[in-house]
């Protein structure tokens, strides 16, 4: 392919899909691409799904994508699962709750490893996420791993996050309280025709009260049976009335303010530590301040305020 | 090094997924990304995923006899969505007989009923794009 | 002899070992224990409770009381290929060479409830089994063949009950009535989610389904077993033995609860409820399996469900050989695999047993391998003095420990499935699948890794030319298949009758099968399925209806 970025901002599918092989394996031409697609972002609105494991997290993805196809927009999907850190492999299984959604050429679809990072996101989802907005789909869904509570990277990824529930987690709801809680700004209990649903929707009621902190958008708690698409529209509906919320009140400017930033920052830290690495390392000169300070002839903080000190004058 | 990337697929009507699970399972243990469709997908559905997960490889297994009908078929459609590369393998019960014209059609390597999962693993990092 | 006595005894015969084992270190990969003695097993006092007697609770010893000396169990060659025509003579040469029972294999199209000219069956038609689209097809494949006299089983789930309409209607054009009718529909969806992939409707359809059959069954086809619930997929999706029965007994709790739920009285249908196992390599494994599983279900019967009629308690059961054991190297070995497996099958108590042919991993078998096949249960039975006398390892230490290690293992994972919610729960869960798969990874890596040796596989091994003479199912069944749906489906002549189907009566059964399809499960679809199958609707014009209704089964993988 001549241009890849050039290729996808004309729509074509298949560079969209080498596009973010290239971000994710950061090949050389991958800033370049960016660089290129940077431009023609920030048009896509990123809705963030996340929750525990098998809550149904994907199989409610498939059925709001298709809602939103039925009102006319188009849809991107980007589901992480996560890497084993022994292997480096990984099941990528969430894809397979979307098998027919997948024939459709308003939908884009694509699997993602952890690879390493811990957010319950990947390091390149945020690049994705942006490719996929040059594409052009108007809508982009972010399926994160099955979260315990500390993986909550997606409320910076994204501008609207749902959190799903499932009845009969237990005590486990205190457990995760403390982490995704504090993201929803919607939450869906799916799996409603199993029982418990009512009690759940209670407790997260009583909690959310206690957050205690008067906002201005209080997460509304929604049930939903996605396998057999019930409660479907209304979730979307829900996500609309959220998109207009932050829109109006000026907290999506915000979010993405910040989200710019912390991109930024990110990078930069990124960059960074492969420069320094690269000075470092592959010189060899790292040797002998490993030695030195094995030896106790000096310690690594003076030897790193040194290497800052030369390195970033 | 790309990490690479594999396409697990049942294309047709077959419910044979032993095979195909252990597979599976055996390349993320090798260190690739593994997608697995389920059961029952059309020569389309796997070629699109194939596509749109851009995989290094696309990988089919076949127990029910139909490889002759559907193999040919999801190389020709991976092929027509302009996956030059993407290497294209497939295993299950693949009488001796029908592998040549198999080869022919496009498939990289066939492998049969006894073979080692690490041979698999040889096979594709030797062979991938 | 005292408990005490032999402990002493053991002492003295564990230092010989380790002197021995200094020696001689033992083969690596063997189970733990390496002899079993009186110590292991339960003593005398327990025998009535736990072991008893043939054809008295709990069942250990078997389900009649004289077993095999009375008649052998039923040979059943489950065999179907290609058209109704090619596997009717099949058939009728299993039942001239002595085969006492059939079994009918449909291909894959049949079994999902699509038609052979549907997109979705291109390339599938008549490959793994026979194409049957209506009971014109159904005709053809028993013509000659007196549903009176044979017991006929057929492996057939999602759409068992229009396959069953079939062949009452065929029986009925035989001049059979009904109440005569004697055989098994597998009819067991459950393992189709957990291991076989033969689903179409999701779980609540159809169990709806699997107990109208059961009701309109017993009042109307008594002698037929209305369900065969199925270890042996689960145990070659890659099982444990003691997984193989514990997750298929979990499924029979499942079936019955739904049964008892719809109103049934827990003894009128219970009898005819049947079983499936594998009888795989481990030859004492596999008949402490059997020995297991009937006392499990016998005391989940009486003690669960609180049946009254032994019958309602016994575990009756049909077995096939573990394909997955044979090989595609050296085929040949696998008629002696088969041999042993046989032995195990029978030493267990089963009560029809399938054997598979040595092309097994290759291809469906050469009419000359499934008669080695048959054959080899011949010589079992006629020969070996296996069948002679009734449970003849009961006794032996290994065998009755053994039998009581499955049972517990069993119990555990039905206590495990009963905390998830059942079976239907724990399938949809991902439970069971998880479990099977875990399994079957860990085979192959004991496999690879010469854990496990397979001879000629991984151990032994020769060069070999290209297998001959292989069974091949030609491209044009399916065409010449096609041509005979479109000539019914545009009213041509049927078989022998000169008048073709009358599409109006089609679309009206078909309307009046929609409408007790929306209705809740006291509307049994039995007649109208009859109904509809006798104008010469087409299976997947009936399953599509159904569709409709039911919706998809969305199954859940993980792995
Ligand atoms: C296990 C089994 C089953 C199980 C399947 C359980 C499951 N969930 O998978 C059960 C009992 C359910 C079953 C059912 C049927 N079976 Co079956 N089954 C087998 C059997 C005995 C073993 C297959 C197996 O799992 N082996 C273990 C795994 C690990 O090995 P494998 O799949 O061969 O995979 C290895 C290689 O082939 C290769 N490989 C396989 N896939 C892939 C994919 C890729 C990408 C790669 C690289 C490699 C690869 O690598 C693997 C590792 O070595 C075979 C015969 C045999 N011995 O091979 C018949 C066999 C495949 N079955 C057969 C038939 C006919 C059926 C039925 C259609 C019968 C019927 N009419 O109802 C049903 C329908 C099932 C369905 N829904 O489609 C026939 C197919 C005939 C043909 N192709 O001409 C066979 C060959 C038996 C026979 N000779 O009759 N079956
Ligand atoms: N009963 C019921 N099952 C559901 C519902 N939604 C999803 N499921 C099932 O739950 C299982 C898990 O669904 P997924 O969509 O894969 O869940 P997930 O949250 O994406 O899972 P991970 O990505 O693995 O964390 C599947 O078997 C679904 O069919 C529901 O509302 N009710
Ligand atoms: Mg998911």
């Amino acid at each position: 392919m001549e241009n890849i970025a050039d290729e996808v901002l004309k729509g074509n599918r298949l560079a969209l899909a080498k596009a973010i092989t290239a971000i994710e394996n950061e090949r050389e031409n991958a800033t370049e691409i960016m660089q290129q697609l940077y431009p023609h972002t920030g048009n896509a609105y990123v809705l963030g799904i996340t929750g525990p494991p098998g809550a149904g997290k994907s199989t409610l993805t498939d059925k709001l994508a298709k809602e939103f196809r039925s009102r006319g927009k188009t849809v991107g999907i980007i589901a992480i699962d996560p890497t084993s850190p022994f292997s480096g492999g990984a099941i990528l299984g969430d894809r397979i709750r979307m098998n027919d959604l997948a024939m459709d050429e308003g939908v884009f679809i694509r699997s993602m490893g952890t690879r390493g990072s811990l957010g319950g996101l990947s390091h390149k989802t945020a690049d994705a996420v942006k490719v996929m907005d040059a594409f052009g789909v108007d809508v982009i869904f972010v399926e994160t791993v099955g979260v315990g509570q500390s993986e909550v990277d997606i409320v910076k990824a994204a501008d609207t996050t749902m959190v799903v529930l499932i009845p009969g987690m237990g005590d486990d709801i205190q457990a995760i309280k403390a982490g995704i809680l504090e993201i929803g700004d919607i939450f869906t209990i799916n799996k409603a025709d199993h029982d418990g649903a009512d009690k759940l929707q209670t407790e997260l009621n009583m909690m959310l009260d206690l957050d205690g902190v008067m906002k201005d958008w209080r997460p509304p708690i929604l049930k939903a049976v996605a396998n057999q698409n019930i409660g479907i529209t209304e979730v979307v509906d829900t996500f609309h009335k959220h998109r207009e919320h932050i829109e109006a009140n000026g907290q999506l400017t915000v979010r993405r303010t910040e989200r710019a930033k912390n991109e930024m920052l990110d990078l930069l830290d990124a960059k960074i530590g492969q420069y320094v690495r690269h000075k470092l390392v592959d010189s060899g000169k790292i040797d002998k301040f490993v030695e030195d300070i094995k030896a106790r002839k000096t310690d690594p903080y003076t030897v790193v305020n040194g290497v800052m000190e030369s390195m970033l004058k | 090094m790309d990490k690479i990337r594999v396409l697990v697929a049942k294309p047709g009507l077959d419910g044979h997924d032993r095979g195909a699970k252990v597979v599976a399972r055996a390349l993320r243990d090798a260190g690739f990304e593994v997608i697995y469709t389920g059961l029952r997908q059309t020569p389309e559905q796997i070629a699109q995923a194939a596509a749109d997960e851009d995989v290094n490889v696309v990988a089919m297994s076949i127990l029910s006899g139909a490889h002759p009908h559907l193999f040919p078929k999801v190389v020709n459609l991976v092929r027509e969505k302009g996956m030059k590369d993407t290497l294209i393998i497939g295993g299950g019960v693949i009488p001796e007989g029908d592998i040549p014209a198999l080869k022919q059609a496009g498939i990289a390597e066939v492998f049969t009923p006894g073979t080692p999962t690490t041979a698999i693993v040889d096979f594709i990092k030797a062979n991938v794009k | 002899m005292s408990n005490e006595k032999i402990k002493a005894e053991l002492e003295k015969y564990e230092a010989a070992v380790a002197k021995a084992i200094e020696k001689t270190p033992e083969r690596k990969h063997l189970p733990e224990q390496r002899l079993y003695t009186p110590l292991d097993v339960k003593g005398v006092e327990a025998y009535t409770d736990e072991i008893g007697f043939p054809g008295q609770y709990p069942f250990t010893r078997g389900v009649q009381p004289t077993m095999y000396r009375g008649r052998f169990w039923t040979m059943r060659m489950y065999a179907g290929f290609s058209t109704a025509k090619a596997s009717n003579e099949r058939y009728r040469y299993l039942i001239a060479n002595g085969g006492t029972g059939l079994s009918c294999a449909f291909d894959l199209p049949t079994q999902i409830g699509y038609d052979s000219d549907d997109p979705i069956s291109e390339g599938e038609v008549g490959k793994v089994g026979v194409a049957i689209d209506s009971l014109a097809d159904m005709e053809v494949l028993f013509d000659q063949i007196d549903l009176g006299k044979v017991s006929t089983s057929m492996t057939i789930n999602a759409p068992a009950s229009v396959l069953l309409a079939m062949y009452i209607a065929v029986a009925e054009e035989q001049g059979v009535p009904a109440d005569q009718l004697r055989g098994t529909i597998q009819n067991d969806i459950l393992k189709e989610y957990a291991a076989r992939g033969t689903y179409i409707f999701p779980p609540k359809p159809s169990m709806r389904i699997i107990t109208n059959i059961f009701e309109y069954c017993s009042k109307n086809v008594p002698k037929w077993n209305t369900i065969s619930i199925s270890g042996y997929h689960i145990r070659e999706a890659g099982s444990t033995a003691s997984q193989e029965i514990a997750f298929t007994i979990a499924d029979g709790i499942a079936y019955v609860d739904a049964a008892i739920k719809a109103g049934m009285d827990v003894d009128d249908f219970a009898g005819r409820l049947s079983f499936f196992w594998n009888a795989h390599n481990n030859v004492l494994e596999e008949v402490a399996k059997f020995r297991a599983s009937r006392r499990v279900w016998a005391k989940v019967m009486k003690e669960r469900f609180g049946a009254k009629k032994p019958k309602s308690m016994m575990l009756r059961v049909h077995t096939q050989t573990a394909g997955s054991m044979l090989t595609a190297q050296q085929p040949n070995n696998n008629i002696i695999r088969v041999a042993l497996q046989t032995a195990a099958a029978v030493m267990g108590g089963t009560q029809s047993l399938h054997t598979n042919s040595r092309d097994e991993a290759l291809a469906l078998p050469t009419q000359e391998s499934v008669t080695i096949a048959l054959r080899t249960q011949q010589i079992v039975a006629n020969e070996s003095g296996l069948a002679d006398v009734i449970d003849p390892l009961a006794g032996s230490y290994y065998v009755e420990a053994m039998t009581d290690r499955i049972e517990k293992e069993a119990w555990d994972y039905i206590k495990k499935i009963d905390e998830l919610g059942g079976a239907v729960a724990a399938i949809e869960k991902g439970y069971i699948q998880k479990e099977i798969q875990d399994s079957a990874y860990k085979w192959q890596m004991d496999v690879e890794n010469k854990r496990r040796i397979i001879v000629g596989v991984n151990e032994y091994t020769m060069e070999e030319e290209p297998p001959k003479g292989l069974l091949k199912v030609d491209a044009s069944v399916g065409i010449e298949q096609c041509k005979k749906l479109a000539d019914l489906k545009a009213g041509k002549p049927i078989n022998k009758m000169t008048k073709g189907r009358d599409n109006e009566a089609v679309k009206a059964a078909l309307a009046e099968l929609k409408e007790a399809c929306k209705k809740d499960e006291s509307e049994n679809l039995m007649p109208h399925i009859l109904k509809a199958v006798k104008t010469y609707a087409t299976l997947g014009e009936i399953c599509n209806v159904m569709r409709e209704v039911f919706g998809l089964y969305e199954a859940h993988v993980s792995l």
